[in-house]
């Protein structure tokens, strides 16, 4: 399974992720050689398998909760942490020009 | 010996009988810490301040004789995947340098009120995602045993923390092995428990359908304390469950006459070094000694969960690591235009192998690709989960390796991500179950470094594997040479 140039730019892009042309390259190799090693899954006989995507307690439910208002974190200590923000709201570069 | 060498089980006696005080404790560890910790590079950050008035709270308590329990006084390092409110915590990325959290993780605040003394942030692989440390955006760690290789990861800080006696006992987490094979690599014991059994509230996300909190110590017992102190039923987090919490240190000496251990063939075959075989044997043999029944245990599935593995737990991730994206925390690029920012932002702030697994991920999910890679790696899991489900009806808990050589030199796997990935193929299988799984100490190779033995038990079963690993924990505890001035 080999994976070219175009499709490395392609899944950088979904994933929002400027990549140097070194980069590229490199990563055009290395996920072409994890991808023919994952392709031994396509062996696997999985007919009438059902997928399972949660290893959780299997005998008993997720534990649920009254849908109740709770105290959340203040705003400011929130946006304590944001790189730019107004003391109301985070701020972002125009998204409208 | 001395209180500061003993592991914890024993630390927290001596704390209990007043042998030691919990301040001279901590000024012991400290100054461990301050003598060892330039060549180890174990601790990101120490939190000396709120350790002194821990330690000093604790010395009231004891004095008043309110002590809390064995964690009372004891000194405990957290990897830095935990947030802890107004302590920096990156996760061992550029992307939350300076970055304090609001809150602390459901487990910082069950350590606290159990009267533990949280003394420091350990070093880790990026987000969680290596088996070597070496993916930490601040330098690597190195292991007690040789500080020219790695502790393995990606709980490496907090297993060369607790191998070099820094810390009696550490947190970590593991998705796939990451506290499992630094136990191993080092030389201390690390359980990761059931899937649902301790809160991930304030834990830094990775793949979240694998992702479990769990304790490190120099002793079984030590691990049963850490473990009781922090599991159990989190409002916070949905997928904890309410299973009551048994009191796991009180049933470790109930010895092991007649339960069954199954030995996996797939587990002993091509990859593992000769003497960590004849290690895990012995350890084996000396079950069967004690009155357990070993038997052959076949899990068929589990050569494909490596396979399995990187498909699901990168596609979690690449989802999970959306959120970093220069908006409401860490770092920001500059850029003029709002797509360029998240781009540059991810691309500045997400080392080599985030980067790489972040495009698997993507990739594995993409359209036209989600049938053939992610859904078809969950049918494979349910397959892995199955074997599992078919074994416990006939043994109690299945023993293996934890990984299949000994510690790597550092650099050594750096330029191959597929051989870096196989290091986790005997332990992977567990998380994909979502299994607990135990490592503990089973001997040394010819170079001198640690082995070590991997138990997996029921779900929700901790007790059983804790005391069966009890009763194959080595009786005598040989320190790293760092402690003996070489």
């Amino acid at each position: 399974m080999s994976i070219d140039r175009a499709q490395v730019r392609h899944v950088a892009r979904l994933a929002r992720l400027a990549l140097s042309e070194e980069e590229e390259e490199r990563f055009a190799a290395q996920l072409g050689n994890v991808l023919e090693y994952v392709e031994r899954l396509q062996a696997v006989d999985v007919s009438g398998v059902e997928p399972l995507g949660f290893a959780g307690d299997a005998t008993a439910p997720l534990p649920l909760r009254e849908d109740e208002p709770q105290p959340c974190l203040p705003r400011e200590k929130v946006l304590s942490q944001a790189p730019e923000q107004n003391g109301e709201a985070f701020l972002v570069p125009r998204i409208l020009e | 010996m001395k209180a500061d060498l003993l592991p914890l089980s024993l630390v927290s006696e001596a704390l209990a009988s007043g042998t030691v005080p919990a301040d001279a404790l901590l000024e012991a560890f400290l100054a461990r810490i301050r003598a060892l910790d330039g060549r180890l590079h174990a601790f990101l950050r120490l939190t000396e301040n709120e350790a002194w008035a821990a330690a000093k709270a604790s010395v009231q308590r004891r004095a008043n004789g309110k002590a809390l329990g064995p964690l009372d006084g004891v000194p405990i390092a957290l990897k830095d995947i935990f947030c802890m409110e107004g302590v920096e915590t990156c996760c061992g990325s550029r992307i939350l340098r300076g970055y304090h959290p609001p809150y602390d993780a459901t487990v910082v605040r069950k350590l606290r009120q159990a009267g533990a003394v949280i003394v420091g942030k350990t070093n880790m692989d990026e987000f969680a995602m290596g088996s070597s440390t070496e993916n930490s955006a601040f330098g690597p760690t190195a292991n007690p045993w040789d500080l020219t290789r790695s502790p393995g990861g990606s709980s490496g800080g907090s297993a060369a923390a607790v191998a070099a006696r820094l810390v009696p006992g550490a947190f970590g987490t593991d998705t796939g092995g990451s506290i499992r094979q630094p136990a191993a690599l080092v030389g201390c014991v690390g359980l990761k428990p059931t899937y649902g059994r301790v809160s991930r509230f304030g834990v830094i996300a990775f793949a979240s359908s694998l992702d479990q909190v769990g304790p490190f110590a120099q002793d079984v017992k030590g691990v049963a304390h850490l473990l009781g102190a922090v599991a159990g039923h989190d409002p916070n987090d949905q997928t904890s469950s309410e299973r009551p919490v048994p009191d796991y240190a009180s049933a470790l000496d109930k010895g092991v006459r007649g339960l069954r251990i199954g030995v996996p063939p797939e587990y002993f075959g091509e990859g593992l070094a000769p003497e960590v075989e004849k290690a895990v044997r012995a350890g084996i043999e000396s079950l069967r000694a004690q009155g357990c029944e070993v038997r052959e245990t076949p899990l068929p599935n589990s050569p494909h969960a490596i396979a399995t593995y990187y498909i699901v737990a990168t596609a979690e991730a690449s989802s999970n690591l959306a959120r970093y994206d220069g908006v409401r925390y860490g770092h920001r690029a500059k850029a003029s235009q709002l797509l360029e920012m998240y781009e540059k932002t991810r691309a500045e702030g997400f080392g080599a192998e985030v980067k790489r697994r972040i495009m698997l991920g993507t990739y594995a999910l993409s359209a036209g690709y989600y049938d053939a890679y992610y859904l078809r790696a969950q049918k494979v899991r349910a397959l892995i989960r199955r074997d599992f489900d078919q074994a416990f009806a006939s043994v109690d808990a299945v023993i293996s390796p934890t990984s299949p050589t000994t510690a790597f030199r550092l650099g050594e796997k750096m330029d191959d991500p597929l051989a870096m990935y196989l290091n986790d193929v005997y332990t992977v299988p567990v998380n994909l179950a979502g299994l607990p799984g135990i490592s503990l100490p089973c001997g040394f190779d010819s170079k001198g470094l640690p082995i070590g033995l991997q138990l997996i038990g029921r779900p929700f079963d901790e007790e059983t594997l804790l005391r069966i690993a009890r009763a194959a924990e080595p009786a005598e505890q040989r320190l790293p040479p760092i402690l003996e001035g070489r």
